[in-house]
């Protein structure tokens, strides 16, 4: 399958335009100016893939674009995702030293994504080492950030890699996951097409769910990657769930990304207050739900959202309801969802119920987006693998995990961070894998 | 209330201040100039009067610095291309309408006597205040045998400047070129030539750019290019140097009216500290308009007034005994650079700045390294920046993780703020000149217990120790 298989749907653009327009090469020049080529710059510390943000910008700056992105993906191969789906505030942005003399910080994201689109739309290729000159075959099991990044540095440097994705198409959360505003289903194909032009090989439709599928990738590859990402989402765990009209955030954004789902209507409740929740309950809002109400059991200042993400939310018109918590989903006899809810209360640390706050929220959907569940069912499986609280125990620094053919990085092992983190940990796991074979045979 | 007029510069030029705008396009015709004295310039040199030229198409270019539009400028424009009785009769319509401000007559005409006489006599007829000999421009009329081509050989500069003395009655003053090893034999000349004022400095001759898609230089006429002639904010210190020589020489020194780079009250202020009775205004003007003069006169009017200046007399040439041969600096004076930690906001551009273009006298040990110590071995700053790049660092996703960042009793983490080894550094103010934040880094004189003592005296004095035993 291609990787671009993906028609553009002109109807879900408008309703998804970018949040942040792109800016003008003109106004990209200006805002390089402003930056102030720190040393060691904190804005490259803060990134966990360690871009040099000084170092490509002021090749915006001088006009040398092309390297300007080869600067990004020498660090970030994901640079053009990344430089819409980071949460800069808490990243680059976040550290840059403006802040310190009330100035807008250096727009460092909308920069880097000003130099990796100029590169994608020149079609070049990266730059890689000869095809296998190593002789080194890894597999990378799943077709997320972490995998990506971990197969794009191994063919990089001359390694054979494999992803292996159950899903019909690659790119995973990037693809599946993101709301359509900060990053396009096709934008991160197009993406994945460069890696894949790399001379990294895909397979798709594949799930290694046996120990039998580990065993034939073990006898085909020297090793194996494990960037997983994490389980289904969690559910409420309350009666009524199974109804129609309840469908969970990941699965919502992945239907209207791809477009199984154009169009909402009525209200929708969407329970929790992550980022995920977030861009759930602004993608009801823009496909057209009158009322969206995302449900939180615990205050305003607890959620677990971006502050950005939060403000956003009320932007798009999302309505909160603070301190209730689901307690079942039935059918009303026009055919539409109530809701039962009760108010919660903080005794001490407890969360408690309020006696007689039972109050229902009439509905057409209800959105439940409490995070995701660990993976278990393939885990348990490997073997010297050692797994806590549904995540694979790896060094963070190499990936390196129990058993010495397998390395691990991404949401896999740190219980589900941003696309960035699994660039880095991917990319860690190769440099260990490519210095481990090294030393084998030397 | 300081009064920022101009009484007899240069004999008896008069003017409501001392701001006037250069010899080119602003200045092309009377309509322009009455414009510019309602906006409230002083005077107007007019755009040179000659026989009619013919100019070409695209005639400037410019230096665009990190952003800002023309950091310099650059032309190939030639003298006025309008008929001289055009710019005359308009010139007489300009004095009667606006009889306090100052009109000077630029000129430039063949190397003859007669040529000479002629325009002089006609531009005093038209009521010009003075006249402005163009022994400057330094392209294009310069291989005519005109402008910088007498400007560079001073037996020409100070024949040309008697023929006009024989026949001027206003001030005449002579338009100094830069492009010259010593603009002093020059304005000497022209001095011995009788003149009675200079201005100083034409453009410098220049090649602004070369477009990198065409190979050609730029301004482009018709795929090439020619030298122009460079001005604007980038030649201001190369002026107030030349302003500073000319006024220092008492075989020189005449009342100048100063050019370069004038843009705001502020140059200004600085060329009238080292002796200038005039500023002249091209670039600035050309950019944002005649409007820009408003602030000039507001500004210099503020600044006089905080000074506890009345006049501009009060002021002019003050700096001038302030620069001196480097022979006569006092070697014993020594200042150190000091950070203040509450105004850092550590972008160690100072550390980078002292490591490779200075004396490795600024790190980053602030954690563990004593504030003003004795010489350490410190890790050269690739070390460093290879140890924060591969740094395992995570995004914060939680809140907890969000707010867990807590910073000690200065807004930048202390391993982001500087030390100065105090030992080692020679005061040389790169750090404080890189720091983008103002008053951050301060140079603090240290006292070093040494009288006063300058290269020319140490060497005097070693001179005179090894002739005592004779």
């Amino acid at each position: 399958m291609s990787t671009a298989s993906l028609s553009d749907d002109p109807k879900l653009r408008e309703r998804f335009a970018d949040l942040k327009p792109a800016l003008t090469a003109q106004a990209a020049v200006i805002e390089a100016d402003r930056c102030l080529n720190c040393f060691d710059a904190p804005c490259t510390g803060a990134c966990p893939t360690h871009i040099d943000v000084p170092g490509f910008i002021k090749r915006i700056a001088s006009g040398n674009l092309r390297g300007s992105a080869m600067r990004i993906l020498d660090a970030n191969i994901l640079g053009s995702s990344c430089s819409r789906v980071c949460p800069v505030d808490v990243l680059c942005e976040g550290a840059c030293v403006m802040h310190r003399q009330n100035r807008k910080p250096i727009q460092i994201a909308l920069l880097q994504r000003h130099a990796m689109d100029a590169f994608h739309d020149s079609g070049e290729p990266v730059p890689t080492a000869k095809p296998a000159s190593r002789k080194l075959r890894v597999a990378c099991i799943g077709g997320g950030p972490a995998s990506l990044a971990c197969a794009a540095e191994l063919v990089r440097q001359g390694a054979q890699a494999t992803i292996i994705e159950r899903r019909p198409l690659p790119g995973g959360l990037n693809t599946y996951g993101v709301a359509e505003y900060k990053l396009r289903a096709t934008d991160s194909l197009r993406e994945v097409e460069m890696i894949r032009n790399m001379g990294v090989e895909f397979r798709f439709g594949e799930a290694i769910e046996s120990a039998a599928a580990l065993d034939a990738l073990e006898a085909e590859f020297d090793c194996i990657f494990l960037g997983l990402g994490l389980g289904a989402m969690q559910q409420l765990g309350i009666p009524g769930e199974d109804k129609k009209g309840v469908i969970n955030a990941l699965e919502l954004i992945a239907a209207y990304k791809v477009g199984h789902i154009r169009e909402m209507s009525g209200t929708v409740v969407v329970v929790g207050a992550g980022n995920t929740a977030i861009d759930a309950a602004n993608a009801a809002r823009r496909l057209g739900a009158e009322t969206v109400y995302l449900l939180y059991r615990r205050g305003e200042h607890d959620m677990s959202a971006f502050d950005f993400e939060y403000q956003h939310a009320k932007q798009e018109g999302v309505q909160f309801l603070w301190r209730r918590q689901p307690l079942a989903i039935r059918e009303s006899e026009h055919g539409r969802l109530l809701l039962d809810t009760v108010q919660m209360q903080q005794v001490d640390t407890k969360l408690l119920p309020i006696p007689d706050s039972q109050f229902t929220v009439d509905c057409d959907f209800v959105v439940p987006a409490i995070g995701q569940s660990p993976l278990a069912q393939l885990i348990q499986d490997l073997r010297g693998v050692e797994v806590h609280n549904g995540r694979i125990v790896a060094d963070l620094a190499t990936g390196e995990t129990g058993n010495p053919r397998y390395y691990a990085g991404g949401d896999c092992v740190n219980g589900g961070r941003e696309v960035v983190d699994a660039v880095a940990g991917g990319k860690r796991a190769a440099l260990a894998i490519l210095k481990t074979a090294e030393a084998a045979h030397a | 209330m300081p009064d920022i007029s101009v009484r007899g510069f240069a004999g008896k030029i008069n003017c409501p201040n001392p701001f006037w705008l250069a010899s080119a396009p602003p200045t092309n015709c009377g309509e322009q100039i009455m414009r510019a004295f309602d906006a409230g310039w002083g005077g107007a040199v007019w755009k040179t009067i000659g026989e009619p030229v013919t100019n070409v198409s695209s005639r400037y270019s410019a230096t665009d610095w990190n952003g800002q539009r023309i950091m310099g400028f650059n032309n190939i424009e030639l003298i006025s291309d309008r008929p001289v009785e055009v710019n005359l009769r308009e010139m007489a319509e300009v004095k009667k309408r606006y009889p306090k401000h100052a009109v000077i007559a630029s000129l430039m005409v063949a190397s003859n006597r007669e040529s000479w006489h002629e325009i002089v006599a006609r531009s005093e007829d038209a009521g010009a205040d003075g006249l402005e000999l163009n022994f400057g421009c330094p392209h294009g009329m310069s291989e005519r045998g005109m402008g910088s081509a007498v400007g560079q050989v001073p037996e020409y500069a100070q024949m040309i400047t008697e023929w006009v003395k024989e026949k001027a009655r206003t001030p005449v003053l002579v338009k100094l070129t830069p492009n010259i090893s010593d603009i002093r034999t020059i304005a000497r000349a022209a001095k011995r030539g009788g003149a009675d004022g200079l201005s100083a400095i034409n453009t410098i001759n220049s090649i602004t750019g070369i477009d990198l898609e065409t190979l050609t230089p730029r301004p482009d006429v018709d795929g090439k290019s020619s030298h122009g002639g460079y001005c604007g904010p980038a030649v201001k210190p190369i002026a107030l140097n030349m302003v500073q020589q000319i006024m220092a020489d008492p075989e020189a020194a005449l009342p100048l009216s100063g050019i370069g780079g004038i843009g705001s009250w502020r140059d200004a202020a600085e060329f009238i500290l080292l002796g200038c009775g005039t500023v002249q205004v091209c670039t600035a003007a050309m950019h944002y308009g005649y409007r820009i003069v408003e602030d000039m006169a507001e500004g210099l009017d503020n600044w006089m007034r905080s000074k506890g200046f009345n006049t501009i007399e009060d002021f002019r040439g003050l700096s001038i005994p302030k620069v001196t041969e480097w022979k006569h600096l006092n070697l014993n004076f020594k200042i150190v650079a000091h950070i203040d930690e509450q105004k850092c906001i550590g972008c160690d551009l100072c550390h980078i700045a002292c490591w490779d273009g200075a004396h490795q006298c600024i790190h980053l040990d602030r954690v563990s390294g004593p504030v003003n110590g004795h010489v350490e071995l410190h890790p050269i700053p690739a070390v460093r920046e290879t140890e924060s790049r591969t740094a395992v660092v995570e995004t914060p996703v939680t809140r907890k993780e969000r707010e867990a960042a807590v910073h000690g009793p200065y807004p930048t983490p202390l391993a982001r703020i500087p030390r100065v080894d105090e030992t080692e550094c020679v005061g040389c103010n790169l750090c404080s000149l890189v720091c983008p934040v103002d008053q951050c880094i301060t140079m603090v004189r240290v006292d070093t217990g040494l009288p006063p003592e300058t290269w020319d005296e140490r060497t005097r004095g070693a001179a005179c120790s090894t002739q005592t035993p004779s």
